[in-house]
Formats: structure tokens, sequence, C-alpha cells
């Protein structure tokens, strides 16, 4: 029997705003619990919410760039529920009249296939505070520090149809919204997190197969895992004569499976109803192109420019386009010096892999982009090799000094006199007489290997800082004499 | 003394015929001597209010005041007030201390006045006749076998037996206007978004609207001057320039158009109200005002309108007394739902618990549109009545209710005949307009309101009519007896 997966994805990226979305009260992360909770915050009687003006602008922003419909009118709604965690007994959020409805993005499939996810709509709403279990006893704790937080809801189709087409479609979401500058998309935060609605069918049924939501998944990783999860799960099930419930589902990552959270029959009904505290916002065409102004160029057009004006690689380009701050260090880089190959090779290579080793980002990197740069323009001006980079990069990741400054203290400066040069040749050349024998009477091939082994021989006398290209050379000759 | 009304009270001040400290001891003595009978204040806050007095007369003394600093006023209960408990008239915020201001609240305050204490009031402003507070019913000073009405009803009785010389109210479906009416005082409700909700403990958000409650309509202007205007908290109130509402009172009303509606002079009505408001706009006539009959076809609809509505707006507003962050939390729960449960069945009355009740069903799905979304509908069909008959007139006149005070314990288990006694305050609510309630007679010693409904923003044409009527009547000066 065949099976089609089919996936709907509704990702939740808290908006990048210094203050709450209805009250004053920061939104950093990581504060004392109940800090950053005023009278707004706990639904003290008689308060009001007032709106940020900054979250209208991000969602139409947002909206613009997908492509979207960006209504005349919008409306907040009370979604009413109890729980501890929120405060006044109901969400704000959007129902009727979302922010933004029917946008499209274009995501490439496992077959390298180009595929549009439409994006039914994305509202604005208040984030719930948390609830901490287990660190008082038998008592429940509140933290409101992220209640009313603001979150855009990006909605999509159930237009995926694996895992993979979920994460590529989540990570252009993810680098989009980061390319906007509306969401950090700090997913250890939980600034974006994402719920799967997931159902399976036979791969000639018209109709949708009963779905499962799969809650709060805050990385890649378990996403795609929680995901393939689920649809083995149901495929199983179906197979082996059982009916899917229709239910919300919590994925645990330390078992890699998902189970039952509460099921339809027990879920709210969340009495939408105008939110009277709020007046409708309403958006005008100029406020539209106002703010498409202030788009700036997406991952995309990007890349496509790299590989068009820059001649790099479709991989580099993607690479290098994946969130802003690595376009814009590289972009920075090459205003300092002019070789977007090497430039795109040390920072996909020795700049990423430092940064991964001590988990650190774009952001809070020892190596700026202006220092990156130079050291590059030293290995193009043969001031250094290749290799001697490496030191050089290293120790100016260690916080030694710009390029120059570490060339000069550690003496690292490449060999270029060539007289200096033919001195260690010659006694490279002298100290092995018997592989010089075995180089007269080798062919090519062999000559090359014992080039290397003379070439070895020579960076060692030298500590490296030969010119190789100037050792090749004077080797060549001398050998071939 | 305690027979003067804002602007005497003012000159007094201002004249140094009196301090503050001492207004304000008189009328703290008044509200101790005189609470236990009428059961108007849930608070007296004697000894802020006389610390602030005495700083009202330092101030007064070295220049630093306004014409109010120093006037004793109370707050109606629904207000929040720093650091002071702050009820609703309500068990479950029977602990509540407010930690912060409403606006309304911090305009008087930075004006001057004195706030004598907060007064009680229907179970979150949800009645007709004061009787629904978890802190017993207010008595009516003209019988105190009577109610006072509601919701605002410790407001209008602490008034009208002069315990302070003005107070706040809140009106949602005629909270101010039909206490106002009878105890026989002036109440205004002001167009919605005139004044700020900021730190008025909502019941029904798009119908709630706070006002002065005052013996004279000029007493009204001197507290609008304070009260009303835009304010950032507020998203609902309105960035429009608040005029000076003194400024208008004297303005003759000679060539005033007034309309009548005929659904409000039918059945329902008393005949001698009916008499007596005839008579009053007989005043009015005499004056130089010529009136017209109108037509406000839909008026039946606006109670079952209203009691959707307002409900429904209620069953939310309420929900975040749940008994973990702040007011009742039952004894020992065994859980979640039972602290839920057990926190909201102790901590509500009977009233509000059918208004939540109601509100959550209208809301429910598969009944949503059957009710809510047709009652707005209803709702804007009101409005465009309105708006239709204002094209004609420059204000509406009738009777504020359909007969005086009843009995306390008369209507506390018919609900329906309760809420028809809002019948001709409620549309104005609805619609969002400003109406007024002034005293405009008696009967069998009660008194009866003549209500004046303007249109948007017309505070001060209302104001204006009504102290001309003053001028010429002494409905508004009577005192009951006991009080004077």
């Amino acid at each position: 029997m065949k099976w089609q997966t089919v996936i709907g994805l509704e990702i939740h990226a808290q908006l990048a705003t210094k203050s709450k979305i209805f009250s004053g009260s920061s939104t950093l992360y990581g504060g004392a619990p109940n800090t950053q909770a005023c009278a707004v915050d706990l639904g003290l009687p008689g308060v009001l919410p007032v709106i940020n003006e900054q979250v209208i602008s991000m969602a139409i922003k947002f909206g613009l760039a997908i492509g979207a419909e960006i209504p005349e009118k919008s409306i907040f709604a009370r979604k009413n529920y109890f729980y501890p965690d929120l405060p006044k007994g109901y969400q704000i959020s959007q129902f009727e009249l979302p922010i933004v409805a029917n946008g499209q993005i274009e995501i490439e499939t496992e077959e390298r296939k180009s595929k549009v996810i439409k994006i039914t709509r994305a509202h604005l709403e208040e984030d719930a505070g948390k609830s901490i279990h287990g660190e008082f006893g038998n008592n429940t704790a509140i933290d409101l520090n992220r209640a009313g937080n603001p979150l855009l809801e990006i909605v999509s189709e159930p237009d995926m149809n694996n895992a993979k087409e979920a994460i590529s479609y989540l990570k252009k979401i993810h680098s989009l919204v980061q390319y906007l500058e509306i969401c950090d998309g700090n997913m250890q935060e939980g600034s974006f997190r994402c719920d799967a609605n997931v159902s399976v069918r036979h791969i000639d049924e018209k109709e949708l197969g009963t779905r499962t939501e799969i809650k709060n998944l805050n990385s890649f990783k378990f996403i795609e895992s929680a995901i393939n999860y689920e649809v083995s799960r149901q495929i199983d099930s179906i197979e082996s004569g059982k009916r899917i419930t229709q239910e919300t589902r919590l994925y645990d990552p330390n078992k890699n499976e998902t189970r039952p959270m509460r099921s339809k029959e027990e879920a709210n009904d969340y009495r939408y109803f105008p939110d009277p505290d709020l007046l409708p916002i309403f958006i005008s065409d100029e406020m539209k192109i106002k703010i498409k102004k202030q788009i700036p160029e997406l991952p995309d057009e990007k890349r496509a420019r790299f590989i068009k004006e820059l001649g790099l690689s479709e991989y580099d380009s993607i690479n290098l386009t994946i969130n802003p701050d690595i376009a814009y260090y590289f972009e920075e880089t090459l205003k300092i010096t002019d070789d977007p190959k090497i430039c795109a090779n040390w920072i996909m290579g020795d700049l990423s892999a430092a940064l991964n080793k001590e988990n650190k980002n774009l952001k809070n990197n020892p190596v700026s982009s202006k220092m990156l740069g130079e050291m590059i323009n030293l290995i193009k001006n043969n001031t250094i090799s290749g290799k001697i980079a490496k030191i050089v990069f290293e120790a100016m990741w260690n916080g030694e000094g710009n390029a120059k400054e570490i060339i000069k203290d550690k003496n690292l400066q490449q060999v270029t006199d060539s007289k200096e040069i033919e001195k260690f040749v010659d006694e490279a050349i002298n100290e092995n007489k018997t592989q010089v024998d075995q180089y007269k009477k080798s062919t090519d091939e062999k000559k090359q290997k014992l080039i290397s082994f003379f070439v070895g021989q020579i960076m060692k006398k030298s500590k490296g800082k030969a010119n190789p290209s100037q050792v090749n050379q004077l080797l060549k000759n001398k050998l071939d004499d | 003394m305690h027979q003067s009304t804002l602007t005497e009270l003012s000159s007094a001040l201002e004249l140094k015929k009196i301090s503050s400290e001492e207004l304000t001891r008189m009328y703290i003595e008044r509200c101790k001597k005189h609470n236990n009978s009428l059961n108007c204040f849930i608070t007296i806050s004697e000894e802020s209010a006389i610390h602030k007095a005495k700083i009202a007369d330092k101030k007064r003394a070295s220049g630093d005041c306004t014409p109010l600093t120093g006037i004793p006023i109370a707050q109606k209960d629904i207000f929040c007030v720093n650091e002071i408990k702050t009820t609703c008239g309500s068990k479950m915020l029977s602990n509540f201390i407010a930690p912060y201001d409403a606006t309304l609240v911090k305009r008087m305050d930075e004006n001057g006045f004195i706030m004598l204490g907060k007064t009680n009031m229907d179970e979150f402003a949800m009645g007709s006749s004061n009787e629904t507070s978890f802190f017993g019913p207010v008595k009516n000073p003209w019988n105190v076998s009577c109610v006072p009405g509601g919701s605002s009803g410790g407001s209008a009785s602490a008034v009208a037996a002069r315990l302070c010389p003005a107070a706040t109210g809140t009106d949602t479906g005629g909270s101010i206007r039909q206490p106002a009416s009878f105890c026989g005082i002036t109440g205004l409700k002001p167009t919605y978004g005139r004044v700020s909700r900021y730190g008025m403990i909502a019941f029904a958000s798009s119908l709630d609207q706070g006002g002065p409650m005052t013996q004279t309509a000029e007493d009204a202007a001197l507290i609008m001057n304070v009260i009303s205007g835009f304010d950032k908290h507020d998203s609902t109130s309105v960035d429009k320039k608040i005029e000076d509402y003194t400024k208008s009172l004297n303005n003759s009303i000679k060539g005033l158009k007034i309309g009548l509606p005929k659904q409000y002079f039918e059945e329902n009505l008393n005949s001698e109200v009916a008499d007596i408001t005839e008579a009053s706009i007989k005043e009015l006539e005499k004056l130089g005002a010529k009136c017209i009959d109108v037509d406000l076809p839909n008026t039946e609809l606006s109670i079952p309108a209203y009691y959707v509505v307002a409900p429904a707006e209620c069953s939310s507003n309420l929900s975040r007394y749940d008994g973990v962050r702040f007011g009742h939390r039952c004894d020992n729960p065994k859980d979640l739902i039972d602290l839920y449960s057990r926190s909201r069945q102790e901590g509500f009355g009977k009233e509000v618990k059918r208004r939540i009740m109601i509100g959550t069903y209208v809301l429910s799905a598969g009944y949503y549109d059957a009710y809510y979304l047709k009652a707005q509908k209803v709702r804007q069909i009101i409005s465009d009545d309105f708006k239709k008959v204002f094209k004609n007139v420059d204000i509406l006149a009738s009777p504020t209710t359909t007969g005086t005070a009843f009995q306390l314990n008369e209507k506390l288990n018919d609900p329906i005949s309760m809420y028809l006694s809002d019948i001709y305050t409620v549309s104005a609510n609805l619609a969002g307009l400003p109406a007024i309630s002034i005293p405009s007679g008696f009967i069998d010693a009660l008194p009866v309101g003549m209500q004046l409904i303007g249109n948007y923003f017309q505070e001060s044409l209302l104001m204006n009519v009504a102290h001309q009527y003053q001028k010429v009547t002494d409905w508004h000066q009577k005192i009951p007896s006991g009080y004077q």
C-alpha cells in the first residue's frame, strides 16, 4: 500500500520588539521570574491593553515579503480558556480578519525541485506565561515574564508531503523573518517554534486523513524526527486496522516518540469574539508602500546575485545567505578584500568551525569582518601563505591582535627573498641525496610525489614561511638541472 | 455647610470660610453616622482623607491649587485606588488592595479632590437595585425601605443624603442615570470614549462609561472638566479636545429642538411619571425650546440586545477572577479544576453567575451567530435610529425610568422585571451616546428623574439644558428629611 503524508505547520515567531504587545514590560529573555510583568500582564482588575504599534509594521513587512494580502481592516479577538499561566482567562489573538492573508513561499524539495507552499494567514497574538512543575514540591509555579510577548502565528496550508519539505519550509521562514529583522530566530529561547499538523492517506485517496497536532517543537532536528515518528505511527496504526484519533500530541525527544496530550473531545470551545478593548487596525496603502521600502534584499535574491555577480557556486551561495548575519559578514569582508571565493572558504571553513566549537555566533565573534578581510589581503599579496594564515587566524580568534600585528609578533612573514629560499632548497637537496637520485630516474607521477617530499622538508626548515610557489619553482629548476 | 454644591464649596474654601480639613472631618462624621442605616459606603478612608485634606490646605495657602483643591468626594468602588481596598461589591475582591490608580481617580486626585471613601454598588455593577452587593443592599435616603437603584446606588444614596457633595458612578445600561433618578440627584453618562476606562473594573467593555453623580448640572460640568479626555492607557478613549464644560452652561436654549421619542412614553410608563415628565418638558418649552415627537422604532429590541452583548463581554471580563493570582481563593483546592470552580462558586453572587452563564452560552460554538452577532446587528440598527433622529433634533427628552424607586426585595427574584427597569436607559449605552438624568419632581415623596440624551460628544449641550432647567426649578435642591 502506498501512503501519502500531508503536513501543515503553524509557526510562532516572537516579534523582536523591546516591549510587549499590549504593555510596556520588557520582552528580554531570561529575567528572574515575574520581574517583567506589570499590572496589564498580570491581568489585574481594570487594566486595558494598548497595542504596540511596532508589531503591526512587523506583521505587514512579513505579509509583503510573502506576497500576501494585507486587508485594509484587521481586528483582535479574545480566545477564551482557563489556564493558570493565562492571566486574563483569555488570550488576545486574531480570528476573523487577520492582519496577513493568502501568501506563499517557494521551497526546494529533496529532488531539488521548486515547490510552492501556500500560507493561509499570519496573525498577531500575545504569548502566555509559563507553568513550572516539579520545582516546588507538589505545587505549580507561574512565571509571567513571557505573558504578553508579541507573536506572529504563521499558518501554512497542508502543502508539505514529507518531513524534509516541512524542514525546508521552516528554514525558509526562519531565514526570512531574520532578514526582515522581525524575529531573532532563537529556537532554544523559544523565539521561533512550531506545531505540526500531520496526517496520512492512501496515495489515490482525495479526502485528507484524520490529523494529529504535534505541539511545541523547538529544533529542526526534533521537528523532523517527530514528523517521521508520527507518520510511521499513523501508517502502522491504520495498517493494523485502527483508526487515527484527532488529538494533540507531545513529542518526547528523549524517547523519540509522540504521546497524546488531549483529544478533540476534551478540546475547548474558545468562544472567540472581537475584543472590545481594542479598536480595529486600519492599514493604508501609504503605510504598505512605506513598509515595503524597508524590506531588504531577501535570501533568494541575494543567493542569485552571489552566483551571478560574484561567480560563487550554488552551494557556497546557499550557505552564505542562510541567515542575514552570515551574509552581512561576508559582504562586509568583501569590502576589505576582493576575492569572493577565498572569503567564502574562510567564512564557511575556519570561522564557522571556530564558532561552532565555542558555541559562538557572528554577533559575539572575536574576528571581525575587517580583520578577516585584512588577513585575506595578506595571503593574496604573499605576505603569508594559506597555511600560515591558519596560525594567524587562530591567534586573531584568541584576541592576540590583528593579522599584521600577529605576523610581526610571531615573525610569520613569508620568506620571499630568493637567496634565502635557495639556501633552504640547497640544504634539502644536500641532505637527501637518495631521494634526488630516485627523482632523476622517476616517471612524472613519481616525481610529483618526491617534489612534495622536498617541499615538506623546505617548509620545515623555513618554519612554513617560505613562499610556496617560489619554493616549487626553485626546487624544480635544481632537480631537473 | 453639608448642603453645599461643589461650586459653593469651592468658593467657601477660596474665601477661607472653612478649611479642607474641617470640611473633610465634617463629611467623614456624616458618613460614619449615616452609613449604618444607608450602607452606601464599603470603605470610609478617614485617615488618608484627612491626611490629604491637610496637604490641600497647605496647597491652598501657598497658592499651588485648583478651584477644586480640598473638596471631598466619593468614588464608586469599581475604580481602582492605589493601596485602597477595591471590591467592586464582590466577595471575589473583598480582599483586593489595588496597586494602582484608575485614570479617573488619578485625574481627580491631581486636581485636588479628596476621596472620602468607596461607595457600595451592585456586584461587578450588575444590577439595578444595589441588592446584589456582597456588602449588603444600599438604602434610599428618601425612603429606607426602597432601593436606591443601581448599580451606582451607593454613590446616589450618599449624594442624596449629602454624605458627600458629589461622587462618581459608572453606567453600562443605566447605572448612573437610574439611581440618580431614584435618589433625586443629577447623573451624567458621557459619550462612550469620553472618560477613560483604565482602572475602572470592567463589566461590559463596549458599554461601560464612568461619569459624575452630583447635586447639579453645574457640578457635573466641574467634574467632567477633570475626568474627561484622551488616555493613552485606554485605546477606546477618544482623542478629541476637551471643552470647558462650564462655559456653555448659561447659553440660552431658545430655539433648541427637543425630540420626544414616542416609544419612551408608552405602555410600561407609570402615568404619574408621564405627567411629571410632560410638566418638565413644558418648563423647557417656556425657556424657548421646541418639542417634536420622534420615532425610535427599535426601542423594544434594546433590552434583549443588551442582555446578550453585556453578559457576553462580562463572561470574558470576569474570567480573570480564577483564584490564581488575586482575589478570593477557596480553601484546600484538591486540583486545578477544583480551585477554579470552588473559588468562583464561592466568590461570585447569584446575579453575576447568571450573567456569566448567559454570556458563555451566547458566545458558544453554534450559538454565536444566532445571539451575539444578531445582537450586534440590532445594536447597529438602534444606533442608526438615533443618527436619523439627530438629523432633526438637538436632544431627546424622556423619563429616566418607568417608575420611582421600588421596594427592597420587590424585584430581586424576578430578573426579567429588574432588567426591564433599564428600558429607557440602555439604548444610549448601546449607541454610545451621552445622557443625563436630572430631578424633575416627586411621587409620594420619591424622586422622579428626567433623561436628556444628546448626540455624540454633546455633553456640554446636555449640561447646558439641565442647568437652565435647574435655574427655574428646585427639585434638585430637595434633601430627604433626616439629612438636611
